[in-house]
């Protein structure tokens, strides 16, 4: 690059790299710091860890809240609940995503640019709303129980309410346009002459589909998929609002130990044990999303 | 490519549209509702909207909101849209690979880590430098280090799309690397700006998990406020006051978008137009051959 000198350079690179570096990377650390801590009742509630006396430093680390997360039952099954919620909700939004996302790459040009529109609109609107809107519908006294008590279809109200379900439905209607999206945008870019070829060679549709379009459209998926899976591993207010008390997710459990228990070294080692189980996720969703973004 | 419009493929569109469109529709239609009951149709009514404009937290806690949201994304915009210059056209800086990372870890790290690191940061740097207290400016740099994210993806990909020979064309003849970028590619990338800073804001002014966190005790924003509502159920007043929220972000998203579009026609027409008179002008033969990319 004959312009990779540009003396501008590093006025354009260094404030968003310092920025980031300190606002987001930085944090990292401090959780790492303070997971290794004791709880005491002060201000701010944990212990230091380095300490200095008169001539030397003094390191006190403590293990107490790692060896907590994996003796506990409670830690333990909530991360098992929040792994296998976010994988089954996940799957539900890939079997609904990709055929949503199939027939608007195969619309015509015109009325895809409306269709993606409708798509991408719930996003702008408040996530916190949407699952407030859901809560209208599925509520003991909601809509939904109304109108079927009212047509006699069942006789006691539905409880939905508080349950396993109520959460894999919020996180499917929440997260739906997040997996259409990204596998739109593969299905979009794939080659028509492939298709017309395999067609032409006498492959049958569900054929071609399942020889081209699908393999082709992989990256789209895994994609779709991390972008639905890594944050609903990590989902707080759909099972704040709309889960019972019994629904554990990882993300509730750290907010009651900060908010409620006060115990900020547990918070913290819990949010890096998390941080560990997440980073082959991410690793994957960086993977295909720079690939999509290279070609 | 296929025209027609198999049974499975609309079904699957009506499908989609359906989940994200009936909660918000039923949400907006329970707001209208005279009974404070769900399951009870009281008559066309705006009395929650009445009641809406005598609640003072509210309105408080709405202008907080607009503040942070509006200060967030304006910076957003700017470290954003450095960075995504930074990323394409410097293909290699020290820095880059940690730069990449810290631009796409956000847009699917779960809120409550981020919330619980970023708060972590915040009382560290409170103990040793005793700045800053919480409250707004925590609030606004915790958002900025989201936003970030979804700028610089946005910016990113129409840089990585908008025509360079343009840029390289008025540096042949003879503008400084600066004023091309900022008379050339300033303007092709400006629609991607003004997205994100819509995205920005609305992201911005609906966020729940992270405020909690890094907001000190006393700081109340919207969503904060809504949450600690609908916590305890379907709430008439709520509902009025979503039907506001997403009518206003709707009516903004869909007149920005229809505006980008005009402007986006408009600037095609001109490109067109100019080149016509290029071809039928081809008296000075200097001009087209400059024109031409010298890559």
């Amino acid at each position: 690059m004959h312009r990779s000198r540009n003396p501008w350079r590093w006025l354009i690179i260094l404030p968003p790299l310092l920025f980031l570096l300190i606002f987001f990377l930085v944090p990292f650390f401090f959780t790492l710091k303070i997971s290794f801590a004791d709880s005491v009742i002060r201000i701010p509630p944990f212990t230091d860890i380095l300490t200095r006396t008169a001539h030397h430093l003094r390191l006190v680390i403590s293990l107490s809240n790692f060896r907590r997360i994996f003796t506990e039952r409670l830690y333990v099954l909530a991360y098992l609940f929040s792994l296998r919620t976010a994988l089954l909700s996940t799957l539900i939004c890939l079997l609904l995503g990709y055929p949503i996302a199939y027939a608007i790459a195969r619309s015509r040009p015109s009325t895809r640019n409306i269709l993606l529109m409708v798509i991408i609109l719930p996003f702008w609107t408040s996530f916190l709303l949407r699952v407030y809107a859901l809560e209208a519908i599925i509520d003991n006294d909601g809509l939904l129980n109304t109108l079927l008590l009212h047509l006699g279809i069942i006789s006691h109200p539905l409880v939905i309410m508080h349950t396993n379900f109520a959460i894999y439905l919020g996180i499917i209607y929440s997260y739906l346009p997040f997996m259409v999206l990204p596998i739109f945008a593969t299905l979009e870019k794939l080659d028509a002459t492939l298709l017309e070829a395999a067609a032409d060679l006498g492959s049958p549709p569900w054929r071609t589909f399942l020889d081209v379009t699908l393999p082709l459209s992989m990256p789209g998926v895994a994609a779709g998929s991390m972008l639905v899976f890594i944050p609903a591993v990590g989902e707080f207010v759909i099972p704040s609002l709309l889960g019972g008390p019994g629904n554990l997710m990882i993300g509730r459990v750290m907010w009651d130990e900060f908010f409620i228990n006060h115990d900020w070294p547990i918070a913290s080692a819990v949010a890096i044990m998390f941080l560990i189980v997440l980073v082959g996720p991410i690793a994957i969703y960086r993977h295909f999303s720079d690939q999509h973004s290279e070609s | 490519m296929q025209r027609r419009y198999p049974l499975f493929r609309i079904t699957a569109l009506c499908l989609g549209i359906a989940i994200l469109y009936v909660p918000i529709l039923v949400l907006i239609g329970y707001s209208f509702n005279a009974s404070p009951l769900v399951s009870l149709w009281g008559g066309l009514s705006l009395k929650w909207y009445g009641a809406l404009v005598h609640r003072h937290t509210l309105l408080h806690a709405a202008l907080l909101s607009l503040e942070i949201a509006v200060t967030a994304s304006t910076a957003a915009v700017v470290f954003g849209t450095l960075a995504a210059i930074a990323l394409v056209r410097f293909t290699r800086f020290p820095g880059r690979f940690v730069l990449t990372g810290m631009v796409t870890a956000p847009l699917v790290m779960p809120e409550v880590i981020t919330g619980i690191t970023q708060l972590l940061l915040f009382v560290s740097l409170l103990q040793t430098f005793g700045w800053p207290h919480r409250g707004f400016l925590t609030i606004v740099l915790a958002h900025v280090t989201f936003c970030i994210a979804y700028v610089t993806v946005t910016v990113r990909s129409r840089l990585l799309s908008a025509d360079r020979s343009l840029e390289e064309a008025a540096m042949d003849l003879g503008s400084g690397p600066m004023r091309a970028f900022v008379e050339i590619t300033l303007p092709l990338i400006a629609p991607a700006i003004l997205a994100s800073w819509l995205l920005s804001f609305t992201l911005s002014l609906d966020d729940l998990v992270i405020s909690s966190f890094v907001a000190g005790p006393g700081t109340n924003t919207l969503p904060m406020l809504i949450y600690s509502k609908v916590k305890l159920g379907v709430s008439p007043v709520v509902n009025a006051l979503a039907t506001v929220i997403i009518t206003v972000v709707g009516v903004c998203v869909i007149g920005a978008g229809w505006m980008m579009r005009r402007a986006e026609r408009r600037r095609e027409l001109e490109i067109r137009l100019a080149e016509q008179a290029n071809a039928s002008t081809t008296a000075t033969p200097e001009e087209p051959i400059a024109l031409r990319s010298p890559s």
